[in-house]
């Protein structure tokens, strides 16, 4: 009775949350306690939080090797500032803006879909190849395009990727996932990391976790690429280049594989990381590697790696021991 | 016993390359025997298995279960109709918990669409719940109810290798497919997994083939016993008439002057 109470608490608890932390965002740039600068942090770590939580599904639970982040990134990237610039300009923002996201996400979840049906016979160094070769194929496409600008790329796109919009999305794509990841797509996707010939003789169909995942995954990397696009005002394809990839990659095996508040941390601690060493100019490249390269010796999963923190979990009444089962004379083989 | 076999091989083949690994093998299982499968190291048992549960395509031949082709169908697909198994070597998904490792089995069976799991309706939601209690309950009836949450990895080798057979309970099977569930143990402990297999064998209503080395299992365990030596079935029978076959005999131990 006690797990069922706290259970519908914790079943309003994040919706609670996520109004009471809009209502913050919301009022918080108009009260002149954060200036531009550390909204653009903020915002920064927001977007970050999302390409690192939907690149942990494939890299993390999936156990896979996906490079091809940037590109489903640059795909929502692309299809949102199409909207918002070329064809809808006028539009109000309240409006389009959300579309815009939605159908990034879209149009970045439908690319997933190929990509999802490859990975069906190959796995391991062969996907991240195909991975590889689907950010290249994505990024030179985008350079032949002369409608979004080719190798320019857009420019002058709305600033609508406000402190509240980003926290938002921020927190759909976790509560998204979490939800994935604790169901019995989740468990599949964690069986196919584990042992796929094993996962397949249990009955998990392994086709539709691996298409769950890549297009759950490449979702919300669309829907991140939308809100950066929208925060930057300027994007072309060298912004998702395989250099955008590894920066996800380092904020996944850093934070934790597998991991929600992995996730949390490896993009809060890389995106603040980054800008506290500014004054080093290009030598921060080298501080984050070298980072690295310790955890992988001293913990390889990295710092939450296949962890949680309870208060990400969903929580469930479990039905504790049954009283008493008239088990009588089944002796069982100890 | 129900006339129709619960499970039947027609001219079954499969090769690799030149090596025919199972050569036209045409067996069948009857609903709730137990049906034992031995032979040399390299016979083919295991493949037979992976055949038999989808994870390699036949060459040629059929393979019928429950009365419906199975050949060429996916191992998940088999899984679900009610055909479980274990592994020689044991393949527990060992960086998840003892619960988890149940649940995967257990959840195969619920309809629940991948956008209700995404954003968790209240049909995903009773589907979660309905997953814990029911592995909950057998991991309870197998004395493994305090390890739920521990890592199957970390679990010893026999509480391993019984979490492997609950996990293919999970399933709901009507034949479960053992191979060499006694390996690794000694005498004392396969004489104790057989009293234990017989009591699963009866409680969950099974039908069972095993691939076993152990003879004194085999033999006291099986209603009957298929011989299988490179890939061709050389003997079968009650458990006694197999012991007395003087080609099974030979293909365990040679023929006589083959020794130097």
């Amino acid at each position: 009775m006690i797990g069922m109470t706290s259970w519908k608490k914790s079943r309003y608890l994040p919706a609670v949350l996520l109004v009471a932390g809009l209502i913050v965002t919301a009022i918080l740039p108009s009260t002149g306690l954060v200036n531009d600068y550390l909204q653009f942090v903020i915002v920064s770590v927001a977007i970050n939080a999302i390409l690192c939580v939907s690149l942990n599904l494939v890299n993390g639970w999936m156990g896979e090797f996906s490079v091809g982040h940037a590109g489903f990134m640059a795909l929502g990237a692309y299809a949102s500032a199409i909207l918002t610039v070329k064809l809808f300009p006028s539009a109000p923002a309240a409006l389009i803006f959300p579309a815009a996201v939605l159908i990034g996400g879209t149009v970045a979840g439908l690319a997933g879909i190929p990509v999802g049906i490859l990975s069906f016979k190959t796995r391991g160094d062969y996907l991240a190849i195909i991975t590889l070769a689907f950010l290249m194929i994505v990024k030179s496409g985008l350079e032949n395009i002369p409608y979004t600008g080719g190798p320019r790329g857009m420019l002058g796109i709305p600033r609508l990727t406000t402190v509240a919009w980003a926290y938002f999305w921020c927190v759909v794509a976790f509560w998204a996932i979490r939800n994935l990841v604790y169901s019995k797509y989740g468990r599949g996707i964690a069986a196919i990391r584990e042992d796929e010939i094993a996962a397949e003789a249990m009955g998990v169909n392994t086709r539709t976790a691996k298409l769950v995942a890549f297009v759950t995954s490449s979702f919300f990397a669309g829907i991140a690429g939308a809100l950066f696009a929208h925060q930057l005002q300027f994007i072309n394809p060298s912004s998702f280049d395989i250099l955008k990839s590894t920066e996800i990659l380092v904020m996944v095996y850093l934070g934790g594989v597998a991991s929600l508040g992995g996730s949390l941390l490896g993009a809060g601690f890389v995106t603040i990381l980054t800008q506290c060493l500014q004054p080093l100019g290009t030598w921060r490249m080298v501080v984050l590697p070298a980072l690295l390269v310790l955890l992988m010796l001293f913990r390889p999963g990295g710092i939450m790696g296949y962890r949680d923190w309870n208060w990400l979990k969903p929580r469930i009444p479990f039905r504790s021991k049954p009283d008493v089962k008239d088990n009588g004379k089944e002796e069982i083989v100890p | 016993m129900s006339a129709l076999p619960l499970l039947e091989t027609r001219n079954l083949t499969r090769q690799f390359g030149g090596l025919r690994a199972i050569g036209d093998l045409s067996l069948s299982v009857n609903r709730g025997e137990i049906l034992g499968i031995i032979g040399p190291n390299g016979a083919g048992k295991t493949t037979l298995f992976n055949l038999l549960t989808g994870i390699y395509p036949p060459s040629s031949g059929g393979i019928f279960f429950d009365d419906r082709s199975i050949a060429g169908l996916r191992p998940s697909e088999i899984a679900r109709l009610g055909m479980a198994r274990t592994f020689q070597n044991i393949r527990l998904f060992r960086q998840l918990s003892v619960l988890e490792n149940v649940r995967i089995a257990y959840d195969s069976g619920l309809d629940c669409s991948p956008l209700e799991a995404l954003l968790r309706s209240p049909r995903a939601l009773s589907r979660e719940r309905e997953s814990i209690a029911a592995s909950m309950e057998l991991l309870e009836m197998f004395q493994l109810g305090s390890h739920a949450e521990d890592r199957a990895g970390d679990l010893s080798y026999g509480a391993q290798r019984r979490l492997e057979i609950v996990r293919a309970l999970a399933l709901k099977p009507s034949l479960l497919l053992l191979d060499e569930p006694a390996a690794g143990m000694n005498p004392s402990e396969a004489m104790q997994l057989t009293e234990f297999l017989r009591w699963v064998h009866g409680k969950f209503s099974l039908t069972i083939v095993l691939i076993e080395h152990h003879m004194q299992m085999v033999m006291a365990l099986s209603d009957r016993i298929e011989v299988i030596e490179f890939g061709l079935r050389i003997a079968g029978g009650k458990p006694e008439d197999v012991k007395a076959n003087p080609r099974v005999i030979e293909a365990y131990l040679g023929t006589e002057g083959e020794l130097p």
